[in-house]
């Protein structure tokens, strides 16, 4: 809501400056979101006629006049403006005046002819940001007044940031008696006298759905000028409230929804027959609207019709058809209450908004529906001329207002803050809100301007506005104490991500709507039936949300690799979306957090101490063992659509697989412009999350026995399967089996490997016999040789 | 005597000539190895009588100890001078840089959330969870604000299409963390409902929001912050005190000042926007806006089934996004999703 302090002012004259008056209003809760001047400061500038217009001799852009500016002797004045001609009135910068822009008005000589001055377009004023020549005053300009006073310059624009509740402050008349309310100082506001009918002629009105359109007012104006010209206060007026002045007759209209908040409308009175209705849309029916928008006006959209035809959207926007034009001279005018509810959403529905559904749908006084039809008439037969006919009205059942109730103990309780009755009786004065008292207790009746006093809470906001927010106390708060429980088994998300950072690993956040390509790409989900699409995307790179965390890593990479940053740790932990009707708490949707991670480039630093190896999955691997430690996982092959498929991994704690790691699939670094795959893991966030409470084990007093073993098996035998068997087949004593080298190469037969294990033997009660240890590693031995054809080596 | 003299001369002079530690010991041999001169000397005392013995012998034994203490010297010099050598040979560059991984270091947002999150713990909040994906009903209808309400267009919602590419109009990403707040008090209530005394609820409830819009200051997610404190007596007053000690903790200052001004949600009511303005920085004097908030509207503890005669609270919701540019100077939210490691690893 914009609006010139000006006006406010003939309505509400407190005496405080524009910024405190803006400060004022903020703090009740009608935020001021800017507060500019009309035009930069200046002074020295009168309005002027110019008397004569001669070509300068030695410029021929420039022209040396003589301009009256009300002192009675003719100042020269050269000027360059190509409007420029005698009879006109315009502004003029006296010498002495300072212009926007540090611009000093002197007595100075323009290729050789004196200047006593200098006539101004509106750019030079800073009241435009374009002009293109001098700005023509009307004709009756008084010569000599100050062109500040002339077009009331000394003006500010206010633009609140109204909040949705607010709606009787979408009208000067509203935030007039607001501001009343806040500083306690007199209100003018708007006395509307009745526009006695001086023509019969009439219109029926229906209200056929009465719930939707409780009550209608409407009359006929006929013999209008609808091109007589727009007064220059009102046209200020609407500009300065950001209303584009356009014809008067659609002026008038504007000026009267600014200054009462009632929005109406006007049709071309010839193009109805018979009665008007206010009605719901019928089956199929169309409508060309004012924005040249044909519709189908749903079945829930109320409608102005008359006996034949739909003429308009009610409350929301007119119909081309039957809209005034600068032909008409007969209208027919409307001023009605459409509730709330049955305005609400429907223009948004459509795409498109207007100040007549913005006000209707938050709630119009309307208890001032009457006045705003009167003060319409009077407008169009003061400007534009006519005669109105009788106002026809059509009334049903209004919303109610229901006295609430308000107790003084239940404000206090609420605020915090001892009031006491007297108080409150004084506050709810001051907001002219009519009201009975019984004892403690207030029955307020809310005025028809309000919508927002439904229930005791509301009158508790306005008590706590009035008394001021700044006003009320914060003192410590006051509360029971009990101990938080922080799970031992549990390790907090913070200390994870700690762990991560501690490894090299930055934190990224990216966005949960990604690119349909990478669902396929890195999760393989290309059917509809598994993707989550937005019905509404930005962008079509953020159509789907994301079942995996890959694809904002690897965007990252290339983000960083163009940076000149090569070598790259990256983790994310956010939640993922996959459709599973059987999910909870939202049915259809399942949306685990993750941690995932990714790492590109050499496996150190690179420095003087490093060497050159690039970063693999034993890498990874290692970081994941360190991060879940000390519980111990196991790593099965995996095929993963993201992932190189002879190095992918499914990770598995306890049996139950708990994310993945792998190098990235060659196919994807190269679609993705990657000079080398990076490596990646993605965990399921609480199984990380989770850890143990330790549990004691006694330490042997005695010392360990330890023998190593070497063994030559075949190359594709996988490691745990050996260890699996190893276990399995171990006598008790046998504590740990240790793998300590892998060898392919000289010495070891083509395809076979050789694996270097140490055997950690120990007991906790005794010390162990050569005999035991032997016999032990015989075992161990011969199950290596049976299970895994390993062959010992030397 | 004279002798004596000269071999004790004789001998530091002979230990003095060596630097080599094995070379020391043979030299040693010379004055106090088994055929020594010392040595001998002593072997000679035998021979004389018993008064001249004691002289001689006390001499004797003199020479011995200056000797033996003369060797002791040289071996601590030559083994002063071997270690000096080796330390000057094992010298490193100290200067050459440490041989250590990179550290990473946690997203900017995170560190603020973290410090967020120990703040409110240190006066009993909780933090809560819910799912981003959110049902139409927990992230407006349960906070009063039904279907065609204005403030409903307050938010620019993100909706999703069913697999056929229709509207699913029961889910949206949620615009906001305050559906947190909703289910946390129904689950509250469903546990502890029956109870004649409700314990109390205090909660904060970090996320990922959503929002369709992106420009410099705006991004199409961003986060924020739930906080919730319902029980008996809780109060406006209550919710300044609370408000205005976070934000002197969180940035660790009194020179602040925080204001609070009438506003609307439809799930607060009083509901009021908080704002700061720092008293000295780059945004000295200027109001910014940080947060909203307000008590804890009757419909929304209804809804939860929770009794609003007997039980109030207050709720809000803070940027942390906002936060962490303030806190840190950082002046463009891009910023924080684009996952530029030159930016972020100023946060490690």
């Amino acid at each position: 809501m914009k609006f010139s302090e000006s006006w406010l002012r003939t309505l509400v004259d407190p005496k405080l400056t524009s910024e405190e008056l803006s400060h004022l209003l903020t703090m009740a809760g009608l935020e001021v979101e800017e507060l500019d001047p009309v035009a930069p400061a200046f002074a020295s500038v009168v309005v002027a006629q110019v008397l004569e217009v001669v070509k300068h001799p030695d410029a021929d852009r420039l022209n040396v006049c003589q301009v009256d500016i009300g002192d009675g002797s003719p100042k020269q004045i050269v000027c360059g403006a190509p409007n420029v001609a005698a009879g006109l009135k315009v502004p003029c910068a006296l010498p002495g005046a300072e212009l926007p822009g540090d611009f000093k008005i002197k007595v100075a000589k323009v290729r050789g002819i004196e200047s006593s001055g200098m006539l101004c377009s509106a750019k030079e004023l800073g009241i435009a940001e374009e002009a293109s020549g001098l700005l023509i005053l009307p004709a009756d300009a008084p010569v000599g007044q100050s062109i500040r006073q002339y077009l009331e310059l000394d003006d500010h624009v206010f633009e609140l940031k109204l909040t949705p509740n607010r709606a009787d402050c979408l009208s000067l008349q509203g935030i007039a008696r607001e501001v009343g309310a806040i500083t306690g100082v007199a209100t003018c506001l708007p006395v509307v006298a009745e526009v006695p009918a001086s023509i019969a002629d009439s219109r029926a009105v229906v209200l056929d759905a009465p719930a939707a359109c409780p009550l209608y007012f409407g009359r006929i104006v006929k013999n209008v000028d609808a091109n007589a010209p727009t007064p220059e206060w009102m046209k200020r007026r609407l500009e300065r409230s950001g209303i584009r002045a356009i014809s008067a007759l659609v002026d008038i209209t504007n000026y009267v929804m600014l200054e009462l908040g009632q929005p109406l409308h006007a049709f071309d009175n010839t193009r109805l027959e018979g009665a008007v209705h206010a009605r719901m849309a019928q089956p199929e029916e169309k409508l060309l609207l004012l924005n040249e928008q044909t519709i189908a006006v749903d079945a829930d959209i109320l409608v102005i019709s008359d006996d034949a035809k739909a003429l308009a959207m009610a409350g929301i926007m007119g119909g081309e058809e039957s809209g005034i034009t600068l032909a008409t001279t007969e209208l027919f005018l409307e001023s009605a209450f459409f509730a709330p509810k049955a305005i609400a959403g429907r223009a948004r529905r459509y795409g498109f908004g207007s100040d007549a559904s913005h006000r209707f749908e938050r709630g119009v006084d309307f208890g001032g529906t009457r006045a705003a039809i009167e003060r319409a008439t009077q407008l169009i037969l003061d400007i534009c001329g006519g005669q109105a006919g009788p106002v026809v009205e059509a009334r049903a059942e209004l919303p109610a207002r229901t006295p609430v109730r308000l107790r003084t103990a239940r404000a206090e309780k609420v605020l915090g803050l001892p009031l006491g009755a007297e108080r409150i009786a004084a506050l709810f004065k001051g907001l002219a809100l009519s009201f009975t008292q019984q004892g403690d207790d207030f029955l307020v009746t809310p005025p028809s301007w309000r919508f927002d006093m439904e229930i005791e809470e509301d009158l508790i906001e306005e008590i706590a506005r009035l008394y001021g927010y700044d006003n009320i106390p914060a003192p410590a708060p006051r509360g029971p104490l009990k101990m938080q429980v922080q799970p031992e088994a549990r390790r907090p998300a913070y200390r994870v991500r700690q762990m991560l950072a501690d490894r090299g690993y930055q934190e990224v956040v990216n966005f949960a709507f990604v690119e349909t390509a990478w669902e396929a790409d890195f999760a393989a989900k290309t059917a509809e039936t598994e993707l989550i699409r937005l019905a509404n995307p930005i962008a079509s790179q953020m159509a789907v949300m994301r079942s995996t965390l890959f694809g904002g890593l690897i965007s990252n990479l290339q983000t960083n690799l163009k940076r000149k940053q090569n070598r790259v740790r990256l983790f994310e932990v956010g939640r993922t979306f996959h459709r599973d009707a059987a999910a909870a708490p939202v049915a259809g949707f399942h949306q685990p957090w993750k941690l995932a991670g990714l790492a590109f480039g050499s496996a150190l630093p690179e420095g003087w101490a490093s060497g050159a190896r690039k970063v693999d999955f034993y890498d990874l691997k290692g970081d994941i063992e360190a991060l879940l430690a000390p519980a111990v996982l196991r790593f099965e092959k995996l095929n993963h659509p993201a992932l190189h498929p002879g190095r992918a991994a499914s990770i598995l704690l306890d049996g139950q697989e708990i994310g993945c790691l792998g190098e990235l699939h060659p196919e994807w670094a190269q679609k993705y412009d990657l000079p080398q795959a990076p490596v990646l893991f993605e965990l399921d966030f609480d199984a990380v999350k989770a850890s143990l409470v330790p549990a004691y084990v006694e330490v042997s007093k005695f010392p360990p026995v330890i023998r190593d073993l070497a063994v030559v098996v075949d190359q594709q035998l996988a490691l745990q399967a050996l260890l699996d068997g190893l276990k399995a087949s171990s006598p008790a004593l046998v504590q740990d089996v240790q793998l300590f080298d892998v060898y392919v190469g000289k010495g070891v037969p083509e395809n076979k490997k050789s694996l270097a294990f140490r055997i950690v033997m120990q007991d906790t009660q005794r010390t162990l016999q050569d005999s035991e240890v032997d016999a032990a590693m015989q075992q161990l031995i011969a199950c290596l040789e049976q299970t895994f054809s390993a062959q010992l080596r030397a | 005597m004279d002798n004596l003299d000269q071999i004790v001369s004789e001998a530091k002079a002979a230990f003095a000539a060596i630097s080599d530690p094995d070379a020391l010991e043979q030299v040693k041999a010379r004055f106090l190895g088994k055929s020594g001169q010392i040595t001998e000397l002593l072997k000679g005392l035998g021979k004389l009588p018993p008064e001249e013995k004691k002289v001689a012998g006390a001499a004797i034994n003199a020479a011995k100890t200056a000797v033996e203490t003369a060797l002791n010297e040289r071996r601590e010099a030559i083994r002063k001078a071997a270690l000096a050598a080796r330390l000057a040979e094992e010298a490193l560059d100290v200067t050459l840089p440490g041989r250590a991984e990179a550290r990473g270091g946690l997203h900017p947002v995170t560190r603020t959330l973290e410090r967020i999150e120990s703040l409110f713990a240190s006066i009993g909040f909780e933090v809560a969870d819910g799912p981003e994906i959110e049902e139409d009903f927990h992230n407006f209808t349960a906070l009063n604000t039904p279907e065609d309400h204005p403030a409903r267009s307050m938010h620019d919602t993100f909706y999703l299409q069913n697999p056929d590419g229709t509207l699913a109009d029961k889910v949206l990403l949620r615009t906001h963390t305050s559906p947190i707040q909703a289910r946390y008090m129904q689950a509250h209530v469903a546990k502890y409902g029956q109870l004649e005394n409700m314990p109390e609820i205090r909660i904060i409830a970090p996320g990922r929001v959503y929002r369709v819009d992106s420009d410099a200051t705006h991004s199409p997610m961003f986060h924020q912050v739930e906080g919730l404190w319902v029980g008996e007596g809780v109060s406006f007053a209550d919710l300044k005190g609370v408000i205005a000690d976070f934000l002197k903790s969180f940035f660790e200052t009194d020179d602040l000042t925080v204001r609070f001004r009438p506003s609307f949600f439809p799930f607060t009511e009083p509901s009021a926007e908080i704002d700061v303005a720092f008293m000295s920085g780059a945004l000295k004097g200027r109001w910014l806006e940080i947060a909203g908030c307000g008590m804890v509207h009757p419909n929304v503890l209804r809804i939860a089934g929770i009794d609003p005669e007997k039980y109030t609270g207050f709720a809000f919701g803070f940027g942390p996004d906002r936060l962490t540019m303030l806190r840190y100077g950082v002046n463009d939210l891009r910023l924080f999703f684009e996952g530029d490691l030159r930016f972020l690893r100023q946060f490690a």
